[in-house]
């Protein structure tokens, strides 16, 4: 690969040396290393769980200028993981509690913030002033768009992905590499892959990722090692597990083959069906819903409702309102505990799952159910607040 | 001749919550005939209405996409492994 980054013009202070010593004592890195470091210019699309270990490590390593694309908002769930934020910055911009962690670390590091939205308009803008683009962001669309505006500016993709306790990592958008659609020409259909909040997280597994994200992101700029160029290292954080499968690039890709269609950015939520992670009821037709209130009233009036719980049972634990409980995945097995003459109210966490067991249940033939809008979370908040939310 | 083939987070409730699977064939197609045969539910998140594999899925034997070998027809001996990997964007 051609050097990414040219230090011949930067300069280290005293301080600097000291700081770095155990970098400049190293063959692999050498003061010139350390110069190609303060050099490059980094760009952090994220600050959350893959963006936290990244930038963090990243500045300690004295990359010479870091930019951060969030603009999204600390939130108390988000600290189990985005050890980038404080409990005291719940509530604050994470650009904000960011940049005073990372310049806390390193004062040396130029911090550039990006207040938005990466979107079709101002990806390539964004990009351009920048050596390597580390992907850390959470949602189909947005993949997408960082490897096609990667491939349009001739950057480097460092790209990882988590689920659940597995994880991805490979660089993307070499010119001799393959790109992200060289191994996934198109994102899975809406709801087929949940995001952290419906899905859970282990909080280490980002921090595994994204310290490996930040670990190929260095050797870029060093030039030393191997990188994951049309290598995709799959994680098993419960096996403890680490597989490599070689990534080729597609000859016919779109975006970075011999005669690419896609020439500049597309409308990247249209690509992935409205937005890459679920956020709706995917069912066309109406879901019969019925208020927390509603419910309520009837339940404290003595109606025969039937409440039928479709999470799963480590959910139950945390809370429930004493429905019956027939996770989501099992209810065509067990279809048949239910009583279709009764009236049946359907609830979940939130509301989502909840209204694909009524549209289930509905073409099965039960014409008396109904969904509980905002689902356990909604009762949580205007019925009974002695029930802990998560 | 028993093969394993190895099932990623997403598609595990579809698999009877298994991580590793055997299944039998001569080609990479056949196995997974055999595997959506043992698990019916897998059909629709690995396959088309029309049957062609679905493109956010990606099917390797051993370390090789198939799509760089010869797909379906890829022939397969005991000792490999076939690994299926869906697209997972978390990151957050």
């Amino acid at each position: 690969m051609a050097e990414l980054v040219d230090g011949s013009q930067v300069t280290l202070s005293n301080e600097e040396i000291l700081r770095y010593s155990r970098h400049l004592i190293m063959p692999e890195v050498t003061l010139e290393g350390q110069k190609k470091l303060k050099a490059a210019r980094v760009l952090c699309v994220g600050t959350g769980g893959l963006g936290s270990p990244l930038a963090l490590y990243l500045t300690a390593a004295g990359v010479g200028t870091i930019g951060l694309v969030d603009f999204d908002v600390v939130d108390y769930t988000n600290l189990q993981r985005q050890v980038l934020h404080h409990t005291g910055d719940v509530g604050r911009l994470k650009l904000d509690s960011a940049i005073d962690k990372l310049k806390a670390i390193n004062p040396f590091v130029e911090i550039k913030r990006f207040d938005t939205y990466l979107n079709s308009q101002n990806a390539l803008d964004i990009f351009r002033d920048f050596d390597i683009i580390a992907d850390g962001t959470d949602n189909f669309a947005t993949r997408y768009l960082v490897n096609d505006a990667c491939v349009l500016s001739g950057k480097p993709n460092v790209y990882a992905s988590i689920f659940r306790f597995e994880g991805q990592a490979s660089i993307f958008a070499t010119e001799a590499g393959p790109c992200y659609r060289c191994l996934y020409p198109e994102p899975p259909p809406l709801g087929l892959v949940p995001s952290c909040a419906e899905g859970g997280v282990l909080g280490v597994l980002p921090g595994l990722l994204g310290v490996i994200q930040a670990t190929e992101v260095i050797k870029l700029i060093l030039g030393v090692g191997e990188p994951l160029i049309g290598r995709l290292v799959l994680v098993d954080a419960l096996a403890m597990r680490f597989r490599e499968l070689r990534v080729r690039k597609n000859p016919d890709c779109p975006v970075c083959g011999a005669n690419p269609t896609v020439k500049e950015l597309i409308d990247y939520i249209q690509f992935c069906g409205v937005r890459g992670e679920e956020s709706e009821a995917p069912s066309s037709v109406k879901i019969p819903e019925i208020q927390p209130e509603e419910l309520k009233r009837r339940l404290d009036a003595r109606e025969d409702i039937y409440v039928l719980d479709v999470r799963e049972p480590h959910e139950y634990q945390i809370c429930n309102i004493s429905g019956y409980l027939i996770p989501l995945g099992d209810l065509p097995k067990r279809v048949h505990e239910l009583d279709s003459s009764c009236e049946i109210v359907v609830h979940c966490k939130s509301g989502m799952r909840s209204a694909k067991a009524v549209d289930f249940l509905r073409k099965s033939g039960f014409k008396r159910v109904t969904n509980l809008t905002g689902g356990i979370l909604a009762w949580a908040d205007r019925i009974d607040t002695s029930l802990p939310k998560y | 001749m028993p093969i394993k083939v190895l099932i990623p987070t997403p598609l595990r409730p579809y698999a009877g919550k298994q991580a590793v699977l055997e299944v039998t064939g001569q080609t990479v197609g056949e196995a997974l005939s055999d595997l959506v045969a043992q698990y019916p539910d897998l059909r629709k998140h690995l396959f088309s209405e029309e049957g062609k594999l679905r493109s956010f899925v990606n099917v390797y034997l051993n370390d090789e996409d198939i799509r760089y070998l010869s797909k379906d027809t890829t022939p397969v001996k005991e000792t490999d492994t076939i690994t299926i990997v869906p697209s997972v964007a978390g990151g957050r």
